[in-house]
């Protein structure tokens, strides 16, 4: 497989426009930078900083590429206590102050100061100048600035970042006109709803929105602040790649984030929304990441573009049949949804984002809720159809039990024979997990093992209660799912619910068959309480197979002997694998004070390094 | 009364309300009505099983089937309503016609034989006079009746009213009479017992209708003097009489604008209608009928049944009052609320919340009843019941109901069966906002949008990081309704919110409860109930322009109040708005996205309606011209043709006679 970093907009990164240098400047300000997370005694990179640094202050400006680029690189691991006494210059006043000493050491320029700065600032927010502005319009798509305007509260962006430029001096780069203040991506902080959330926005104008030496470093920047406060990342792609000109740093710029996004993994909450092209090694870091949205019609994702799949497998295929919103929510499982453009997928992300806890350090959030945790539900006590073979819609029921009928469904189209996504019960964010008869009878596959494994692992990460909906007539049979190793993959799920912690609640509607029962939340893989419907039936198999097996056919009563023995809720009820047998329209009641006594619930799991799940 | 009951249900029916409160319930057959509802062979096995002793039909199915009635009494089992002899009399068009002309019944001119074939159906058409009414003799309820205007429409019409005469009551004779334009549709209930003794109880108005079937029914009528109503009633009652007629009956008249009335027909069985009689007598006619069958006297002179008041019925269907007044509409009753607490409100009704609307039976929710000390107050208490409402899961009729009651024309009683197609030539489409109406409406969403945005930020406890309160108390907006894009700018006072829109200040308060369906919502001193609806009810996939873009992208949000996009459809005054309320910089920035191509209508052909194929007239490869059918679908027994957008070559033919189709199912593209 071919892997590799491009731009596809090479236009775009030659550009025009660009603002006075003032290199001296911008490196006094760039050593500047308050390290953070640094408080880690095991950064074998420290002295480098430190050296750096102190070559900074005396006014050595002129250290080589690769020095810059090997200090840069030093993994801020971002884990350590939050002891650092540095504060991000973040606000005006500060980056205003910061500015002045720089300008101290570096001595005077033409124009006065506080001027430059403005003119700088107005240079960043122009991003690669109102032509591209006008172009990425015209393609549909907003630009970074509009985007976090969108996505965080009004007044509420902290941007870091905004004078950095790049350091890349190859193919006419370091000429005055091919800087932007800034470079390629917005970065900073905000408020969605009044909670904080760290961004990056990858400003499409400015070269293409590729990746430089510095863009990255701003990404890991606020990545390890990020980690350090515990609250969650958002990544807004919209990016062509590598930036070609400067070669490795380029590589080593996304090797830098990935390892934050691995370090970040179950530490704070991270979101990728694809709103443009995003090829090439930059996937991996969406795929890192906890959720992946898309923007339909505009955004795609790929290892490789069409061209190249034409010249290694002769393939004829457009780029959003290779990676477009459609293949990757319906078919091939990388993005979790897909929204119809920018400012649905932006709104959609806010209301996504009430749903997350900041970090694994904190509850899941409570909202203000006006549906009454003891409302019953009377049409649920008739939902589940009284022949065992007929299909019913578990969205139904999910719609009915949780607040406000408000679902955030993940994956909605793919292995919809599962049902995953978030919800509330009487205000609190629960992840609930769903078989779906009315696909495929809601058996469990291979997809929809990976599906249902990863967010009950993201739920059970960041103290998410899980509910789970069963009605699974068991594994989808067949040799394209051995071959597609069922077993290796149904394991997945099977360890995901085993390992939770969180608090997990238990439905069984109807049919809970064979391994599946076990797998969906059982109360022998530690479920906190586990409800049948009077529907429901707990058995190896349905009754026509088992007859066949127990009695080889010889038996004439012997099916409707099963179905009473055990096409019931009895056989699990006697022996206390179901805690309760509890009319339907109850189901609402009692999840919503379980999740009340649950909420202090503690459990833990032997100490090991990780676990191995089968991947 | 003491009375112990037995209910009889279909497979789909196990759970519906009759079976709950039955004393007993017994499963008689699989969904289609002919397998369990009509199957009088399983009918009769329950009632020797559970020795039963009488047997009220109901209305529909077996209640007029002079089969059923004397397979019960050659067991020895009561029929509670009118004897064999009469419901054949009354049930036969024809005879019952000459059993009218020779009672002194005022009748209308027609062809009282049995037509034939369409040439005849046309020489006699012509003989009366155009315009003539095709009708199935054995029929009732407007199935199996066409108006035809011309030749050409008088065969067509006999050959769907002998078709669905056929397919609906197993005969398929058919007569044919003059039709009286712009008559009204007056009805006079009358209850007779086996003695010999027979009451009128007062007229009821049923002239607004739909295809032939009732939407609106009042009792008494604000047309009929009392001399009228006396000499309808005593026809009536005659002609009751004359067939010995025992148990509650109706016979309709028609009547045209001089007061000139002619006998329609006679239903020899309890009316869908019934309750607003009940209402303005005080008679309960179920309990007389019950009566009259064991043999009783009737309890009553007729001196002694009064007009008491005035009493509305609407009967809400589901369907989509859009497309031709109401084409049916299928789904699970995903909430059911009926309005009972709204005073002198009775609603009858067989389904609950999560009761499914198959494509197997009528598709009625239920019958709104009110009453009032008079005609104004009944309406205006309908008026509220309908606000009151809620109806989700399926499409339903709630907003023409509401247009017609509050209609002028309605109200000054100025009506007739021409009424829906007179006062909506060009079909039903919503209630049309006055400028005030208009600005309540931006004005309740936008304060409906803050008040949800402000709740948002509401989180319970003490989080870790401290979450920064906003100070906000004023938000501009912009709101997008229909075609128009309308600036709204709302500030905060306490707990009322303060809306300038089109440069007019109102003041909206409200409890703001974002978990009900309803919301009552005072503007300026005015109360309005409203209702917010899911964002992808169905009332939304109806191809809606919103924010310049055809939609249909909420499949996956049924939250209560609005989606993520600030979209959110409001029930006001009856009739679903669609909204999108957008901040004013998000509105200023969507200009920039890109629009999504709308689909192709013309050259598809999708399925207005769930339904089951009857007949599909082309193949691949064969060229149609624009108006031609291509297929035709019936759904609760009501034929339709569906005919070609668009003159061309058939590229594909997605359905089968037989089919069971659902609502927008592809069945036929052209190239």
């Amino acid at each position: 497989m071919l892997v590799h970093f491009t731009c596809d907009n090479s236009d775009e990164q030659s550009g025009h426009g660009g603002l006075g240098s003032g290199s001296g400047l911008r490196r006094a300000r760039c050593w500047q930078r308050p390290c953070l997370g640094l408080a880690e005694p095991c950064s074998p990179h420290r002295p480098c900083h430190s050296r750096a640094a102190r070559a900074a202050e005396r006014g050595l400006g002129s250290g080589s590429g690769l020095r810059r680029a090997r200090c840069w690189q030093r993994p801020c691991l971002g884990l350590a206590e939050p002891c650092s006494p540095h504060r991000p210059c973040h606000s005006r006043a500060a980056r205003a102050a910061g500015l002045c000493r720089g300008r101290a050491a570096s001595g005077a320029r033409s124009a006065p100061v506080p001027q430059r700065i403005e003119e700088k600032r107005r240079a960043a927010l122009l991003g690669g100048g109102q032509a591209r502005i006008d172009a990425q319009h015209k393609r549909g798509k907003l630009t970074a600035r509009e985007r976090i305007l969108l996505l965080l509260d009004p007044d509420s962006f902290d941007e870091y970042d905004m004078f950095v430029e790049h350091r890349c001096t190859d193919f006419g780069m370091d000429s005055s006109k091919n800087k932007y203040p800034g470079d390629s991506v917005v970065t900073g902080r905000g408020r969605i709803n009044g909670r904080l959330a760290y961004v990056f926005s990858q400003d499409f104008t400015v070269f293409g929105g590729s990746l430089s030496g510095v863009h990255a470093q701003k990404i890991c920047k606020i990545m390890d602040q990020a980690a350090m406060v515990g609250a969650p990342v958002i990544g807004l792609n919209d990016s062509g790649g590598a930036r070609i000109q400067e070669g490795v740093e380029s590589l080593a710029g996304y090797a830098d984030i990935f390892l934050r996004n691995v370090l970040c993994s179950g530490v704070i909450p991270q979101i990728s929304l694809i709103m443009g092209p995003c090829a090439g090694g930059a996937v991996y870091s969406p795929a890192l990441t906890d959720f992946t949205f898309m923007v339909k019609d505009t955004s795609y994702l790929f290892i490789t573009g069409p061209d190249v799949v034409k010249s290694v497998t002769n393939e004829d295929v457009t780029q959003e049949q290779l990676g477009g919103a459609k293949t990757h929510t319906a078919v091939s499982g990388v993005a979790h949804r897909a929204f119809e453009n920018d400012i649905d997928a932006l709104l959609n992300l806010r209301e996504f984002f009430n749903y997350l806890p900041p970090s694994n350090r904190d509850p899941a959030p409570v909202c203000e809720c006006h549906d009454p945790s003891d409302r019953p539900v009377p049409e649920l006590d008739t939902i589940v159809p009284s022949e065992s073979a007929k299909a019913y819609d578990m969205l139904d029921i999910i719609h009915s039990i949780v607040d406000e009928r408000e679902f955030f469904e993940i994956m909605p189209a793919y292995a919809r024979n599962i049902v995953v996504g978030f919800a509330r019960m009487n205000g609190r964010t629960v992840g609930i997990v769903g078989n779906q008869p009315k696909v495929a009878s809601g058996c469990l596959d291979i997809n929809s093992s990976v599906k249902g494994a990863r967010f009950v692992r993201f739920c059970d990460a960041f103290n998410i209660p899980l509910i789970t909906f069963v009605d699974v007539p068991g594994f989808l049979p067949g040799t394209a799912q051995e071959y597609g190793g069922i077993i290796r993959h149904g394991a997945k799920l099977l360890f995901a619910f085993a390992e939770a912690t969180v608090p997990k609640i238990t439905v069984i509607t109807r049919k809970a068959y064979g391994g599946a029962y076990d797998v969906m939340s059982s109360k022998h893989l530690r479920g906190d309480v586990n409800y049948a419907w009077p529907t429901a039936e707990v058995a190896v198999m349905g009754a026509k197979g088992a007859v066949q097996i127990i009695f080889r056919g010889k038996e004439a009563n012997a099916e409707e002997e099963y179905v009473d023995k055990f096409a019931n809720p009895f056989p699990a009820a006697i022996r206390g694998f179901v805690d309760d047998i509890i009319q339907p329209s109850t189901t609402r009641t009692r999840i919503c004070h379980d999740l009340d006594v649950l909420a202090s619930k503690s459990q833990s799991s032997p100490w090991k390094k990780h676990a191995n799940i089968p991947l | 009364m003491g009375i112990k009951t037995v209910a009889i249900h279909s497979d789909v029916d196990a759970n519906a309300v009759h079976v709950k409160m039955a004393d007993e319930a017994v499963c008689v057959g699989p969904a289609p009505t002919s397998k369990s509802y009509l199957n009088m062979d399983a009918i009769m096995e329950v009632i020797r099983k559970t020795r039963a002793q009488a047997v009220h039909p109901g209305y529909g199915f077996l209640s007029e089937n002079k089969e059923f009635a004397r397979r019960l009494a050659s067991e020895g089992v009561t029929f509670i309503g009118p004897d064999t002899h009469a419901i054949q009399a009354m049930g036969d068009k024809i005879e019952s016609k000459l059993l009218a002309k020779n009672a002194k019944v005022n009748t209308i001119p027609g062809f009282d034989g049995v037509v034939k074939d369409a040439d005849e159906a046309v020489r006699i058409a012509r003989e009366i006079g155009y315009p003539v009414m095709i009708k199935a003799s054995a029929g009732g309820g407007g199935k199996g009746m066409r108006i035809a205007w011309d030749d050409e429409e008088t065969r067509e019409g006999f050959r769907f009213s002998s078709q669905e005469a056929a397919s609906s009551f197993g005969d398929d004779r058919l007569l044919i009479e003059k039709f009286i334009d712009n008559p009204r549709h007056i009805e006079i209930q009358v209850l007779a017992d086996k003695h010999g003794n027979a009451l009128w109880l007062n007229e009821r108005e049923c002239s607004i209708q739909r295809r032939n079937q009732k939407v609106v029914e009042e009792a008494p009528s604000t047309f009929l003097d009392p001399e009228t109503r006396r000499a309808m009633g005593e026809q009536a009652v005659a002609l009751a009489k004359a067939v010995k007629y025992s148990s509650a009956g109706t016979v309709e008249f028609l009547v045209d604008s001089s007061k000139n009335f002619y006998f329609l027909e006679m239903n020899t069985r309890l009316q869908v209608e019934h309750p607003v009689t009940e209402c303005i007598t005080g008679l309960d006619l179920v309990q007389e009928m019950i009566r009259v069958a064991k043999g009783y006297p009737l309890r009553h002179k007729q001196a002694d049944i009064p007009i008491n008041g005035w009493a509305v019925e609407c009967r809400v269907y589901a369907e989509d009052p859009y497309k031709s007044f109401g084409l049916p509409s299928i789904g699970k009753l995903s909430q059911y609320q009926e309005p009972l607490h709204v005073p002198s409100v009775r609603v009858d009704s067989g389904i609950q919340q999560g009761s499914d609307i198959s494509i197997y039976y009528d598709p009625m929710i239920s019958k709104l009843i009110t009453y009032g000390s008079n005609r104004a107050e009944a309406l205006k208490r309908m008026e509220e019941a309908l606000d009151n409402y809620v109806i989700r899961g399926v499409a339903h009729n709630i907003s023409l109901l509401r247009e017609v009651i509050v209609h002028p024309r309605f109200v000054q009683g100025d009506i007739s069966t021409k009424f829906l197609p007179e006062v909506y030539p060009d079909g039903f489409k919503g209630h049309k906002l006055t400028d005030l109406e208009r600005r309540q409406l931006l004005a309740t969403a936008a304060s409906l949008y803050v008040a949800e945005q402000l709740r948002s930020q509401r989180f319970l406890g003490t989080p870790r990081i401290p979450i920064a309160e906003s100070k906000r108390s004023s938000w501009e907006l912009s709101v997008h309704l229909g075609d128009g894009i309308y600036p709204v700018a709302v500030s905060k006072h306490g707990s009322s919110f303060s809306v300038e829109v089109d440069g007019m200040r109102l003041n909206v308060t409200s409890e703001w409860n974002l978990a009900s369906p309803l919301l009552s919502v005072t503007i300026d001193g005015t109360q309005r109930t409203i209702q917010l609806l899911p964002s992808s009810s169905l009332e939304s996939l109806r191809d809606q322009k919103i924010c310049g873009k055809y939609s249909k992208i909420l499949l996956f949000n049924y939250r209560i109040s609005r989606n993520a996009s600030g979209e959110t459809s409001i029930q006001f005054l009856g009739t679903v708005y669609k909204l999108q309320i957008l901040t004013k910089v998000a509105a200023e920035l969507s200009k920039y996205m890109p629009e999504k191509a709308a689909e192709d209508t013309s050259s598809i052909l999708r399925s207005p309606m769930p339904g089951t194929v009857v007949a599909v007239s082309v193949k691949p490869g064969d060229m149609v011209s624009e108006g031609q059918e291509i297929c035709v679908i019936e759904a609760m027994k009501m034929q339709n043709s569906m005919i070609a957008a668009k003159t061309g070559k058939v590229k594909a033919v997605h359905c089968k006679a037989g089919d069971t189709v659902g609502e927008e199912d592809l069945l036929v593209e052209l190239e």
